[in-house]
């Protein structure tokens, strides 16, 4: 596991009270990626894989990791241009980016607003978009559900995301804890989506991938399709045998699928 | 001490509690049977009527698809009580602003009632518990902000008598602020707020000078919660308002038997809380180190402790009083030396299938024997000096 550093929190913008945590990995050229609301990735298996080609920018959205949280910001709509000024910052040029679950819905507002920056965009199983009537639930409601329900949703195999918490240090579980109550700060209302979002997609001229786990019973391959359709250049991977997280649970399958599409 | 008299308002008319998942939230409203739902209104509101006539107050509150509480929009019994009642005092506690929003609309519904009544109002402002979270659809990462930004709202439309104002806030925009009528009671009602483990919170209602009022909590907790509200009270200067107040659920009888019976009954208040865990602690309500807890296997939600209890941990903790008046009235009194003294016994007397003779008996034992004898305990607010006005 990667130690935490004092220069991995950087100031971004203007506002003296937004600090993100810029964690950096691996050598070769730059990709950015955001990670999912539990923050999974830092820590997967496939990132070691990456890290291997890439010098992987894992920026953490505010409220997640270590990054601030100030007031004034409300959702996915917002955090987009602080990630835009990260790539600002680190004079990101030409980068892949990676987005998962919440942090491919963030990835998906970003591009709507500026691509130029982007050579190819990935998606991972993200929130963001509603399409289906108002009686719908396009996105499972996993604060309405019990966590039993929502595990059986979330994963091909319970057993892969079952974190032992009992033996975790109380500052790993703060973390746990804080990104648990951003992501229910951002995604409460509208739940899990940006009513606007789907009105802008159409402006991500990048090359998109969208990788979904075939048995994601939160948003299944069906939502991925729509989303698909919504985006201009883009294709959709299905990942047998995984939920909402493929890259979790299919490590290799879904590394293929990306050396694939980013060459 | 004031004593006021309490019910939920329950429909206790529902499947045993195995067989439902949760009694409140997700409960179909199909187990609700019109007929019998308003014979218990009705039953209700003549019980608080009873109240009226025994020398009590009444306090009503507000509750969302929940068996517990037939009582969903508490404005509503309060303007009924406004006209069938003439001495009590009506405490609304309260009114849920921070998830239903509409503050003016809330400072409004308040004034009418309060010129209805002839200035017998008081105003509870609430957050909500964790389960009203999802009926409301309300964000709970940010119920306390929207408390307390909604009850400046409301105060400022309350206070205001020169015509517009203007409120641009972080969740009400409102360019024309300018209710009729305005309260009977100036400067205004008092106002309440509740609390249960958050200090800061509590700290905030001392320093406005507001009523401070907890429900059925262990006695030493209440004491900690009371003498950190006494050590911060400010007087604001408006009339009834400060304080502190206790909500026991409550049984006065004839015999300890008797006594006994009605307090099994009254339990089931606490019993049929029966919920799924993410409606006992929504992602984000209770504080993160509450929260590392609750990943730990420490925490379940702030009802659940006591909800496994049974009565004579309810009777040892205070929670519960019952018995003939000389073991209330004793109770009571030891109970107000255990928290430091406190201003206001809210008894929530009726609860579940307690019927309306029995509820009516133990109300006026109370009224007529026990009140007497603990209506000297004197106000428990230690320091009525000022301290230096609050930073905005």
């Amino acid at each position: 596991m990667q130690e935490h550093k004092r220069q991995d929190i950087h100031q971004i913008g203007p506002s003296e009270d937004l600090k993100l945590e810029i964690v950096r990995r691996g050598s070769g050229p730059p990709l950015l990626l955001i990670p999912g609301e539990e923050a999974l990735e830092a820590e997967a298996a496939f990132l070691d894989e990456l890290a291997k080609s890439y010098e992987v920018f894992i920026s953490s959205p505010p409220g997640f990791g270590r990054s601030t949280r100030p007031d004034w910001i409300t959702g996915p709509d917002d955090i987009a241009y602080m990630m835009l000024d990260v790539v600002d910052e680190f004079g990101l040029n030409n980068v892949p980016v990676i987005g998962f679950s919440f942090g491919g819905w963030i990835a998906a507002e970003m591009a709507s607003k500026d691509d130029g920056f982007i050579s190819k965009l990935v998606l991972v199983d993200p929130y963001g978009i509603k399409t289906g009537k108002p009686t719908e639930r396009d996105i499972q409601d996993v604060w309405l559900l019990s966590p039993d329900e929502v595990m059986a949703l979330k994963w091909y195999d319970t057993a892969k995301g079952k974190r032992d918490f009992k033996v975790m240090p109380e500052d790993k579980l703060t973390i746990v804890a804080r990104n648990t109550e951003s992501f229910t700060r951002f995604g409460w209302e509208p739940y899990l989506h940006n009513p606007k979002l789907k009105h802008r997609l159409h402006r991500i001229k990048a090359p998109t991938l969208l990788i979904w786990g075939e048995n994601d019973g939160i948003i299944t391959p069906k939502y991925g399709e729509a989303y698909r359709k919504l985006i201009p250049n883009a294709q959709l991977a299905v990942i047998p045998q995984a939920g909402h997280s493929p890259h979790i649970e299919q490590p290799q399958a879904f590394l293929a699928e990306l050396r694939k599409f980013l060459g | 001490m004031r004593a006021w008299h309490f019910t939920e308002m329950p429909y206790p008319n529902i499947p045993p509690f195995d067989e439902l998942k949760n009694t409140r939230v997700t409960i179909p409203s199909r187990l609700f049977d019109p007929k019998i739902g308003a014979d218990l209104y009705n039953r209700y509101l003549d019980e608080h009527c009873i109240a009226d006539e025994l020398g009590l107050d009444i306090m009503l509150n507000e509750h969302h698809a929940s068996a517990s509480c037939l009582d969903s929009c508490v404005p509503l019994p309060a303007a009924i009580l406004a006209r069938q009642t003439t001495k009590a005092r009506i405490l609304i506690l309260g009114n849920p602003v921070a998830n239903r929003g509409e503050p003016v609309r809330i400072a409004e519904e308040m004034a009418m009632i309060d010129c209805i009544s002839r200035g017998r109002l008081d105003v509870g402002f609430v957050r909500g518990v964790p389960t009203e979270i999802n009926p409301a659809n309300s964000n709970p990462t940010l119920t306390n902000d929207r408390l307390w930004e909604g009850i400046d709202l409301a105060m400022r439309a309350w206070t205001t008598h020169d015509g517009p104002f203007n409120y641009e806030g972080r969740f009400w925009h409102k360019r024309a602020v300018n209710i009729w009528p305005r309260p009977y009671q100036q400067p205004h009602p008092p106002v309440w707020i509740t609390g249960s483990t958050d200090r800061e919170n509590v700290r905030k209602v001392a320093q406005h000078g507001f009523t401070f009022a907890t429900f059925l909590q262990p006695y030493e907790n209440t004491r900690s919660l009371f003498d950190e509200y006494r050590k911060h009270y400010v007087d604001a200067g408006v009339p009834h308002q400060g304080g502190t107040a206790f909500l026991p659920l409550v049984f006065t009888a004839d015999s300890d038997t008797e006594a006994e019976q009605g307090a099994q009954e009254l339990l089931w208040y606490i019993r049929s809380n029966k919920t799924e865990p993410q409606f006992k602690n929504p992602p984000g309500y209770a504080s993160i180190a509450l929260n590392v807890q609750a990943l730990q296997g420490k925490f379940a939600g702030r009802t659940e402790a006591v909800r496994q209890q049974g009565l004579d941990y309810m009777m040892e903790q205070g929670i519960l009083i019952a018995g003939t008046p000389d073991k209330v009235t004793a109770r009571i009194r030891k109970f107000y030396d255990q928290v430091g003294g406190f201003d206001h016994l809210l008894m929530m007397q009726q609860a579940g299938h307690l019927d309306h003779q029995r509820t009516v008996r133990s109300m006026t034992l109370f009224a007529k024997e026990v009140y007497p004898r603990i209506m000297d305990l004197p106000p428990a607010v230690a320091s009525r000096t000022p301290e230096p006005a609050l930073a905005e």
